[in-house]
């Protein structure tokens, strides 16, 4: 061992630590290589939620349920918020399988710095795993209350006539992977701003709430005047919901103008979101 | 020989004091700095890393300016004193965080443990554990599969594999979690003090397998710890950080001698009276680094009296070991021994034990000067001798080998009747 770095040697290095990567910091490659500890952490999310629980998995299903039944309660006999004719149970079903997903993976992925400090303190692994994986595991949990919307949709459709399932169902694939963009993108976003200001792990659950009832979850877009819907088209979960009850249940509205426009934006949300992310991971130990 | 790290000018700032504070205006200034081209306004300011002095500054360098290679193969123990910036060499050579300053070439697959047990999970099994930590420590899930049965084995705790860890002992998490580390597949290994857990049995186990990774599977490690016994047994080459920089690096032994005549020996001052007594230190000192067991241990400390005109001074001693454990109290009082101070004058006191016996290791001194019930002066952890292994019945001991605090001569005869 010298003390004096041997400048002659020009040689290959598997690894430089303390070389600027430059703004776009993403190693996609490293990421897969790390695929494994990726399916180890969507586990532990799955077991570990319902364990020592005498339910299970039954929970997953049991929160959209009760949910709905308050908001069938509240929204649909109390406040009498119009649905558009489509059975208030499968209407507001439809909506919060859609929103849960969202407001799970935003809010999971949005402490993922603060959560993990410890671990991160300790070992390196590349930071973008540990949001990856939130999104898989909110997927898997979002799959099996999707699958119990289902069996509700097809009881209703057997034994009413007011829904009328159509082709934009095939966007199915689009809206989720559209939900997840946008989720993903807003959680590294403020994950990376919470590591130096700390106020904004406040704002998260509020800011989660007050979204919702700026998205078409409790109501459908077309009972809000032209002027309040330019508003609500503004936010780009709008245009995903709508098309998401136009396909299932035949009831919303679709402008492909707004789609686009949702498109756009989670991708600049996504590369501002991966920016961000990746400037503050190399640092953010000393300041968490 | 190939070097696989290369550390070229490297340092690391930190920012001392509440952060969070400021950071925006803080940010804003660097920020005007980066767009006009200047260098980071806060950068400069940073004082070297001394945590005894007290600074006005708000940032500190925890690194500065280390250059160093590692060759493959080596087995390096990074030493120094606490806060010399070990543990920030390991978070960055880790990836941990990245330097402010300067690069890390790194040749290889690396490997680090500066925990043992980090991303374990209470409600899972001690299988399931096995392989979420493997894969948090980089392994893939066919190399954890094709080692899990050699890490139970070594863990020692195949029957309650399939048990949740929130259910072990303590010690039996930790002997799951250093067995997980021992198996990493990795050309570098970066140890930080693990070998601080679990039983005396499983301490050597661990410092056997440790041996193994570093000299049969030709290995590079990189190992930092306060135990210079281990230090000295695994390691070939050091490396000695004093506040913040490379003080020396070379063979391992030259290293342990620098670090104990380099080290702060005057110890910590707890108490002292207005118009007190100064320390002025062991004046041995020297001679006190390779005791044998069996000979008087004698001490010279060294005074000099402020504004105090007393008789009837008492002093009194306790001895500890690295475990914090008292080996010696002894007190002038027991023995009648009284002494009167004359103002701004210097004196001596010699404090001797005779023929202690007292186990290998480093010991540590405190004293305290008093008149009735008038505390002058306490210091306490005086870096005071260091008893060395060996010429204990004629052979040498391992230090985890003694489990007392004094090793009496003895013999042991057996009749049979």
């Amino acid at each position: 061992m010298d003390l004096k770095p041997n400048d002659a040697s020009v040689e290959k290095w598997d690894n430089v630590i303390g070389e600027d990567a430059g703004v776009f910091s993403f190693n996609i490659k490293e990421i897969w290589r790390y695929r494994d500890l990726m399916g180890m952490f969507v586990k532990k999310d799955i077991i570990t939620y319902y364990k020592q629980t005498i339910l299970g998995p039954i929970w997953f299903v049991l929160q959209p349920v009760l949910t709905t039944l308050m908001f069938v309660v509240v929204f649909g006999n109390i406040a009498k918020i119009s649905t558009n004719g489509i059975p208030p149970v499968l209407f507001y079903l439809s909506s919060l399988t859609l929103w849960n997903y969202f407001a799970d993976t935003f809010n999971l992925t949005s402490k993922t710095f603060i959560d993990n400090a410890p671990i991160f303190g300790k070992v390196y692994f590349p930071r973008m795993v540990l949001p990856i994986s939130k999104l898989i595991s909110g997927l898997i949990k979002f799959l099996v209350q999707f699958a119990l919307f289902l069996i509700v949709w097809v009881y209703f459709i057997a034994t009413r006539d007011s829904i009328h399932p159509n082709m934009y169902i095939l966007y199915f694939p689009l809206i989720i992977i559209m939900v997840a963009a946008i989720s993903l993108g807003m959680g590294i976003i403020v994950t990376s701003l919470t590591t130096k200001y700390r106020d904004l792990t406040f704002l998260v659950t509020f800011g989660i709430q007050l979204l919702m009832y700026a998205t078409p979850v409790i109501y459908p877009i077309s009972i809000a005047s032209p002027r309040k819907q330019f508003w609500l088209w503004l936010n780009p979960l709008t245009s995903l919901f709508e098309l998401f009850k136009y396909g299932f249940l035949g009831n919303g509205v679709v402008s492909y103008g707004w789609l686009l426009y949702t498109v756009v934006f989670s991708l600049v949300l996504l590369v501002f979101g991966f920016i961000i992310f990746g400037k503050v991971e190399k640092k953010f130990i000393d300041t968490v | 020989m190939s070097v696989v790290i290369q550390a070229e000018h490297i340092s690391k700032l930190y920012r001392l004091g509440q952060v969070g504070t400021g950071t925006l205006s803080h940010d804003l200034n660097r920020w005007f700095a980066k767009i006009a081209g200047k260098e980071d306004p806060f950068a400069k300011i940073g004082s070297i890393n001394d945590r005894s002095v007290k600074t006005t500054d708000e940032y500190a360098w925890a690194l500065r300016d280390i250059n160093f290679q590692v060759n493959q193969g080596d087995v390096v123990g990074v030493i120094g004193s606490n806060g010399a910036g070990k543990s920030t060499l390991l978070k960055l050579l880790s990836r941990v965080t990245t330097p402010t300053e300067g690069k890390i070439k790194i040749r290889g697959r690396i490997a680090s443990l500066l925990e043992v047990g980090t991303g374990f999970h209470p409600e899972l099994t001690g299988r399931e554990n096995v392989y979420m930590n493997g894969a948090i420590l980089g392994m893939t899930k066919q190399e954890i599969k094709r080692k899990f049965d050699d890490i139970v084995e070594f863990a020692g705790i195949a029957k309650y594999i399939d048990t949740p860890v929130k259910r072990y002992s303590s010690g039996m998490y930790v002997r799951l979690a250093f067995a997980v580390a021992a198996y990493l597949e990795s050309e570098i290994l970066i140890l930080d003090e693990v070998l601080a857990v679990g039983d005396a049995e499983f301490q050597k186990k661990c410092l056997g397998k440790m041996g193994d990774v570093a000299h049969n599977e030709g290995r590079t490690v990189l190992f930092v710890s306060h135990n210079l016994y281990a230090v000295s047994e695994i390691c070939n080459t050091g490396l000695l950080l004093v506040n913040g920089q490379v003080s020396y690096s070379g063979p391992i032994k030259n290293t342990i001698d620098r670090y104990l005549k380099a080290d702060n020996h005057s110890g910590e001052i707890v108490k002292t009276h207005k118009k007190g007594i100064l320390w002025n230190g062991i004046l041995n000192r020297v001679d006190m680094e390779d005791l044998k067991p069996n000979e008087d241990i004698l001490f010279k400390l060294s005074f000099t009296s402020q504004n105090l005109d007393l008789q009837n001074v008492m002093i009194d001693f306790n001895l500890h070991n690295e475990n914090n454990i008292n080996v010696t109290h002894s007190r002038s009082k027991w023995i009648d021994n009284k002494f009167a101070v004359k103002p701004n004058t210097d004196f001596e006191v010699t404090y001797t034990l005779n023929s202690p016996k007292l186990a290998p290791g480093r010991y540590f001194l405190t004293v305290w000067i008093y008149h009735g019930e008038n505390v002058l002066l306490h210091i306490d952890n005086i870096a005071a001798c260091t008893i060395n292994a060996n010429n204990y019945f004629g052979s040498s001991l391992f230090l985890d080998e003694v489990q007392s605090c004094v090793v009496p001569s003895f013999t042991i005869s057996k009749v049979d009747c």
